[in-house]
């Protein structure tokens, strides 16, 4: 029988038995990052030269991955496709996170008004799952990156906000920043200087893991052709062109971005979590 | 009650000795207790002196992977011994516990009726009917109504919550209770009648008490018999009274002279200096000498036998007083 | 007791985030460069009769509120106007099409729900290689979109094993929910991951608690004190994720419907989107919403009875 008030069995054990998943989880990120930095340079062909008497042919010297139903290199989409890919959340997540600090600095700071504004926006706001908000905007603008990335970027702002107003509420009440008040330091330089740096580990964290939301939003927004433009190469994009390479038994094309999809998001959530598991633990 | 055989005893620790992973020497070290029916004996010590450890050992409750050697006789019946089936009967029924934070031990989510039911009921000892009557009897017994039967924990307060910890205890009809500083999280007043509660309980239901406290004075005012208890050893016994008027042992002496007292003049409250053995270092001789004013290159070698006093100098006079 | 109080106060509240939300809907359609009219006819031949009834349907001429509140009467109504695309009332349309969602929904719930909290609850009490197992496991689960998942299972399921179909509803009930076990699996995948780890970390915050131990002490039988004083006080931090595994379920669904070609509401809503059908667009995201705000509102209320700590009128948003 256990005793009283003992941890459970086998938690350290699963404390560094993950430590090797993180570490692995990093390195897919960098060679994502990268394969999408030097993709025009790696990529063995154009991605959207179009050979349809080769149409589903399987891995060859020529074309290592195969090609899709349209005869298109797949290694070539795939690399390129990392890049639209990455580029959208990337978006996605800068503008969350640079809106939602600023916000959330401004209402957890001088609360009053501002902050109970601010409050019932962004229940507003949460009551839009991120993905319908795009599919409205986008049923207005027509297809394209932007207004997705936009749309995406307004659901998860609240995210960010709501952490950065607690967070800064907190740091608030601490004593430094009343000696800096003293000292007459202004609100301003007190927030830039000393309450951002505080708290910006937090809020990174936060978005590392809102980077694999927005991956797989705008990835399924693609699917449905709803995201980038059609000949773009894009992962969401390839898995929808995919299906039908699938319906006559020619997985290859449809796997592989499905693969990526989910190991990049995969890792994202791992290293954010790690993060802020982190994060977590050093502040008290 | 149920034990026509008055003469074994409710408790019978001995030789107990316990052994952490990771400790270089065991955490329980030899230790000797017994309760007899309707007896109330304390168990005093520091925090990390093992008390605790020595109760919880009991009723099988011990850390994960501590070996141990000796036998805790519970109603004549060694609990280190008993398979899981038995271990949960002894639980539901001959010993039982009261806790030191009640907030904590009882189930915010769950009916005080459920708390103080689901030990005999699910084991299948008593039905519904005749668990909730004599669930309403013992709230009567702890000075409470049986209309807190359909309450939740976080509309009593602490004091009234340990009276329930204590009705709970009593379900079973246990030979012995095991209080594990039973008045630490609770106010002063609450403190006060926990105490009284718990004396005439151990009268009217015959049940042996052991009273685990850190606080010399109370476990007098309560027990008939004290044991200190320093570093996993058992240092010093004898009735209450005997031990607090005169005591033999060193340690016994400092800790008293650190508890402050009414009767004292002010002024006289001594802290014991020194930290207890850390359990990662192996002990030669005895574990109060790094301590102990009275040390001699003897106490530093060799350890003192146990019984009845475990020092090889003990105080003759009476320091607590001169 | 003050629950009607409550509820009432959470319903008004509700209603005005509705409102907010009808509001957004509506004036969405004014972000659109160009007039509302040539938005609404976009690619379509602009005769002037067209134009002519385009302008009468939504009152062009009158003043942006006027408009709106005469559309959100209509809508309490019942009556979301006509579908440009489809030419029929959008009400009907929906009508014809939300039983299917429905089905996969509830269907895709009843998965997740009983996965999800098995695997959390074996995960949480086994430990060890078991558990690391599920960790693993519901991490990858996490990180599959749905419509990933929906390509994936229809290629190995349907299109190279042949155990299920490979798209559509079939005809009749029973067909209905053979054809959908795949999508409802797809659908259900993310969240089976989510909410097992919900449950998982809930419940090993209940094992480390005093009361567990407590309860062992009393002799209470282990599978008893995971049941009673584990699981149970995991309920209330599980409950609070209804609303969040809802709104998913509906998003989600409109990537699963594409993906298995489902005539129901999301399939219904990516083609309006594409078609710029903007009535059914908007009737659509306000269903979406107005449920996800229902099942909120329920978990909310549901709150204080799972967990008596919760007193009525906390917020749980601002915790």
């Amino acid at each position: 029988m256990s005793a009283v008030l003992t941890r459970r069995p086998g938690l350290g054990r699963l404390r560094s038995a993950r430590a090797p998943l993180h570490l692995a989880c990093l390195g897919f990120v960098a060679l994502v990052v990268l394969a999408a930095l030097l993709a025009p340079w790696a990529a063995p062909d154009d991605p959207n030269a179009v050979d349809l008497g080769n149409a589903l042919a399987g891995p060859s010297p020529d074309h290592l991955l195969g090609v899709d139903a349209a005869g298109r290199d797949t290694l070539s989409r795939l690399l390129l496709g990392a890049r639209t890919s990455l580029l959208g959340p990337l978006g996605v997540v800068a503008f969350s996170t640079v809106a939602g600090v600023l916000v959330g600095l401004v209402a957890g700071w001088r609360g009053g008004w501002l902050d109970s504004v601010l409050s019932r926006s962004t229940e507003l706001v949460f009551a839009f799952p991120g993905m319908l908000l795009a599919i409205l905007i986008v049923s207005v603008y027509g297809e394209g990156l932007l207004a997705p990335v936009l749309a995406l970027a307004i659901a998860y702002l609240p995210y960010v906000s709501r952490l950065t107003r607690s967070l800064v509420l907190a740091e608030r009440e601490r004593p430094y920043v009343s000696a800096y008040r003293v000292q007459g330091h202004s609100a301003a330089q007190i927030c830039l200087r000393h309450v951002l740096p505080n708290i910006a580990p937090v809020v990174l964290a936060q978005s590392t893991i809102n980077f694999g939301y927005a991956l797989m939003d705008l990835a399924g927004l693609s699917f449905l052709g709803l995201g980038v433009p059609a000949l773009t190469p894009d992962w969401g994009r390839m898995v929808f062109d995919g299906q039908t390479a699938i319906q006559h038994g020619y997985p290859l094309s449809a796997v592989l971005p499905c693969v990526l999809i989910v190991l990049t998001v995969v890792a994202f959530n791992v290293v954010g979590e790690r993060w802020a598991d982190r994060v977590a633990r050093r502040t008290p | 009650m149920n034990h026509p055989e008055e003469r074994v005893n409710a408790l019978d620790i001995r030789g107990l000795r316990l052994h952490l992973p990771g400790a270089a020497r065991p955490v329980l070290d030899g230790v000797d207790l017994t309760v007899a029916p309707g007896e109330t004996v304390a168990l005093v010590g520091e925090s990390g002196s093992g008390k605790s450890l020595t109760s919880r050992s009991a009723l099988g409750l011990l850390p994960p992977g501590a070996t141990t050697g000796g036998s805790v006789l519970v109603d004549g019946e060694d609990v280190l011994t008993m398979g899981p089936d038995r271990l949960r009967a002894l639980r539901t029924g001959r010993a039982a516990m009261v806790f030191q934070d009640p907030r904590a031990a009882v189930n915010p989510l769950r009916r005080i009726g459920d708390f103080l039911t689901e030990g005999v009921r699910r084991t299948g000892v008593l039905g519904k009917a005749d668990a909730d009557r004599r669930a309403a009897e013992l709230l009567d017994a702890v000075g409470l109504g049986p209309e807190l039967l359909r309450r939740y924990p976080g509309q009593l307060s602490g004091g009234m919550l340990q009276r329930v910890m204590i009705a709970g205890a009593l379900m079973g009809d246990p030979v012995l209770l095991l209080a594990d500083e039973p008045t630490t999280a609770l106010d002063v007043t609450s403190q006060a009648e926990v105490i009284a509660l718990l004396g005439q309980l151990r009268e009217r239901f015959g049940t042996g008490l052991l009273f685990v406290t850190h606080d010399l004075g109370l476990a007098a005012a309560i027990s008939d018999r004290v044991h200190v208890m320093y570093a996993g050893r058992i240092v010093e016994s004898g009735p209450a009274e005997a031990l607090f008027e005169r005591p033999r042992h060193p340690y016994t002496a400092a800790l008293l002279a650190a508890t402050p007292r009414l009767d004292a003049r002010p002024g006289r409250l001594a802290a014991i200096d020194g930290q207890p053995p850390d359990l990662r270092q192996d002990l030669t001789g005895c574990a109060f000498a790094a301590r102990c004013p009275y040390a001699t290159g003897l106490c530093h070698e060799e350890a003192p036998g146990p019984w009845p006093v475990a020092c090889h100098h003990p105080l003759e006079g009476n320091p607590a007083d001169d | 007791m003050n629950f009607l109080r409550f509820a009432a106060r959470r319903l008004a509240e509700m209603a005005a985030t509705l409102l907010g939300a009808s509001f957004v809907v509506f004036g969405a359609m004014y972000l659109a460069p160009g007039s509302p009219a040539s938005f609404l006819l976009s690619g379509r031949s602009a005769s002037p009769a067209a134009l002519q009834a385009i302008n009468e349907q939504y009152h062009l001429d009158d003043p942006f509120l006027v408009r709106y509140l005469r559309w959100l009467g209509q809508v309490l109504h019942g009556d979301f106007g006509r579908s440009i695309t489809y030419r029929t009332d959008v009400s009907t349309l929906l009508a014809d099409r939300l039983p299917a969602t429905l089905t996969l929904v509830a269907m895709a719930l009843l998965v997740v729900v009983m996965i999800g909290l098995a695997l959390g609850w074996i995960g949480a009490v086994r430990g060890g290689a078991t558990d690391s197992t599920i960790l693993l496991t519901t991490t990858l689960a996490v990180g599959t979109p749905s419509f990933v998942a929906a390509v994936l299972l229809q290629g190995l399921f349907a299109v190279k094993l042949g155990w299920f179909p490979t798209s559509g509803t079939g005809d009749g009930f029973a067909d209905l929910l053979w054809h959908l076990t795949l999508p409802a699996v797809a659908l259900a995948l993310y969240l089976i991951g989510m909410l097992a780890r919900v449950t998982r970390s809930a419940m090993l915050e209940a094992l480390d608690g005093e009361h567990v131990a407590v309860a062992r002490s009393r002799g209470v039988p282990e599978r008893e004190v995971i049941r009673r004083h584990v699981f149970r006080n995991s309920l209330g931090t599980v409950l609070t994720t209804g609303g969040l595994i809802v709104s998913t379920l509906l998003v989600c669904t409109i990537l699963v419907e594409s993906a298995f070609s489902i005539g129901g509401i999301g399939q219904l809503l990516e083609l309006s989107t594409s078609t710029k059908d903007f009535p059914t667009v908007q009737a659509i995201s306000l269903l979406i919403v107005a449920l996800f705000m229902t099942v909120n509102l329920v978990v909310d209320l549901l709150h204080p009875l799972v967990d008596p700590r919760v007193t009525l009128g906390a917020r749980r948003s601002e915790a």
